[in-house]
């Protein structure tokens, strides 16, 4: 009985990773999931946006007022325009175009869920490439900047620290991506949790108030502290 | 009835999930307390109300990482458990 139960209960509970055909590469076998599916619709959302946004910046006339489109992505440039020059000063306006294309990857990603697909994010193969590109990107702008100091600095104060900066840095990449995983995917099973319970009459309305918090609120909150976090991390590798 | 060893793995995860979700705890009482002294500050000068929200929001959510270990074990112990394989 109680077996039988659970079971129902379960069996409705959506929230995995489905594979949905699985292909062979150099012998190895491969599976291509809801995650590849949602990832290629936002690729090709943001590339339409862009073409589009793009024709329609280059023909604007400098004296006419912006409306419409090229309005809302003036705002989301100088936005992000703005959050950039405020962190990292005028040392980091090279990394304004990585900041805004991560930002509006990962902002597309976690609101993908309010169109009924699983959001890429949700899948830590996914957000642990982008704590590794963040973690590149502080290496290597750090050793640019600081030359053999920014190895020699892993043993100040002293060298016993050693290890511990060390621990420190790799935590780096780890934390950012956990974080961005396990916010989306915590929204992602209540979400589903809440779908597998709710009888059919009540689930018309009552999810949208989740929806707005688990996939608009936390995914812009996420959003947000990534694109921060990645510009905090960066700024204090290449400041004096 | 005898349980199955397999059975009792599973039972034991989940109270062990259970128990690794208790690190939520120390995360929400430190949320709680930067957003209240978030409070009292855009109380004491309201002019500076959005630099404070968003270096709150950056403090929250640095301090949320210790919760979503716990989260992260839970996760693994329910969904991709790797005693069972230790059979």
């Amino acid at each position: 009985m109680t077996q039988q139960l659970s079971g129902m209960i379960l069996a409705d509970v959506d929230f995995y990773i489905k594979g949905l055909f699985k292909y062979n590469l150099f012998g190895q076998e491969l599976w291509f999931t809801t995650t590849h599916v949602g990832l290629i619709i936002v690729t090709i959302v943001l590339l339409v946006l862009m073409i589009v946004g793009h024709h329609k910046i280059v023909r604007a006339k400098p004296e006419d007022k912006p409306k419409g489109l090229q309005n809302v992505l003036e705002m989301a440039v100088s936005a992000v325009d703005n959050m950039v020059a405020g962190i990292m000063g005028e040392k980091g306006r090279g990394f304004r175009n990585w900041i805004c294309a991560v930002a509006m990857f990962i902002l597309f990603c976690n609101i993908s869920g309010l169109f009924g697909l699983r959001p890429p994010t949700a899948d830590y193969g996914v957000t642990l490439p982008l704590g590794l590109i963040t973690f590149a990107l502080i290496q290597i702008n750090g050793l640019r900047a600081k030359k053999i100091h920014h190895i020699t600095s892993l043993f100040q104060p002293s060298p016993i620290l050693f290890p511990i900066n060390l621990i420190g840095e790799i935590a780096v990449p780890l934390s950012l991506s956990l974080r961005l995983f396990g916010n989306i995917m915590s929204g992602t099973i209540l979400m589903g949790l809440l779908y597998g319970l709710l009888p059919a009459a009540l689930k018309v309305g009552i999810p949208a108030v989740i929806h707005v918090y688990c996939d608009i609120f936390s995914g812009a909150i996420q959003t947000y502290v990534f694109c921060m976090l990645t510009m905090v991390y960066i700024n204090d590798k290449i400041s004096d | 009835m005898g349980i199955t060893s397999e059975a009792l793995v599973l039972a034991c995860s989940a109270i062990g999930a259970g128990l690794a979700m208790i690190a939520g705890l120390g995360p929400g009482i430190g949320q709680g307390i930067a957003a209240g002294h978030a409070a009292a500050a855009v109380g004491r000068n309201p002019g500076a109300k959005s630099s404070i929200t968003s270096t709150m929001l950056l403090g929250q959510a640095v301090a949320e990482t210790t919760g979503l270990y716990g989260f992260a074990v839970a996760i693994i112990l329910l969904f991709a458990n790797p005693l069972i394989g230790k059979l």
